[in-house]
């Protein structure tokens, strides 16, 4: 779970282009969007794309995307879950 | 700016070149590594500009853009294009979609300098004095606009240009087609 949290961290800051942030400065249980890493709504959109691409997992409902992007940790332990079904 | 040098690099490869330039000309603005590349250079060139520009700080400021070039977003597109070639790779990118306009690059600036002025964004062989300035002289008399940012903002692989020039009333440069040529091509 640590390592897909790191991995997480790190296919943000590159595929949303975070150049201020490090693996570092993301905490597991930081706002994604919001006043955390200020992520913004094509953002979102990016994240359901790279879920689809490298997890092969696709996000139907809009709703789910909400609750499942609200940290790097809610957001690995539903990767996981959905790996493990 | 106004011929004088603020940044200089060896390095002509655009994405460390724009990052250099930002960090030097110390644009602070969390979303620019967002933009694409078109919209970096119109971002960055217009925000030195826009910052030596003496701005209403208190009140909204109606500076209106006329922006032009030759590749249009076609850098982006391509871009784009590839990432929707392949039907068992099929991944459009959203965060590369929404810059497949030239215009975007207005929307940026705008933003970042809350405003919301007339804008439009030309598309040409080559650079045109003319018709940048026959539309900067009409939006300012027909007081649509206190000021017109105008130039040519062109990307296209590993070749980019960025002239941008602010019109007002009393400016510090005559405003003609042939002062306008003048300073593009020194």
């Amino acid at each position: 779970m640590t390592n897909l949290k790191l991995e997480l961290k790190e296919k943000i800051i590159e595929q949303l282009n975070l150049e201020e942030f490090t693996v570092a400065d993301i905490a597991d249980d930081d706002a994604l969007f919001g006043d955390g890493l200020g992520l913004d709504s094509i953002d979102a959109l990016e994240l359901i794309v790279m879920l689809d691409k490298d997890y092969g997992i696709q996000l139907t409902d809009p709703k789910e995307g909400k609750e499942i992007f609200k940290s790097i940790a809610i957001l690995a332990d539903y990767i996981s879950d959905k790996r493990a079904k | 700016m106004n011929e004088n040098l603020l940044f200089s690099s060896p390095i002509e490869e655009f994405s460390a070149f724009i990052k250099n330039a930002s960090q030097h000309l110390e644009t602070k603005y969390p979303k620019f590594f967002k933009m694409d590349n078109l919209s970096k250079l119109a971002f960055l060139a217009a925000d030195v500009l826009l910052k030596h520009a003496n701005l209403h700080s208190d009140q909204e400021n109606n500076i209106a853009f006329i922006l032009s070039n030759k590749s249009s977003s076609l850098d982006t597109d391509r871009k784009y294009q590839n990432s929707i070639n392949n039907v068992a790779n099929f991944f459009p990118s959203p965060s590369v979609f929404v810059y497949t306009l030239p215009n975007i690059c207005l929307g940026e600036i705008s933003i970042k300098h809350q405003l919301h002025s007339e804008n439009c964004f030309f598309i040409f062989d080559t650079f045109n004095a003319n018709h940048l300035w026959l539309n900067a002289e009409s939006l300012l008399k027909s007081k649509k606009a206190e000021k017109v940012l105008c130039g040519w903002v062109d990307f296209d692989g590993d070749i980019y240009e960025a002239f941008l020039y602010l019109v007002e009333a009393n400016g510090v440069f005559a405003h003609s087609p042939n002062e306008i040529t003048r300073l593009y091509k020194s």
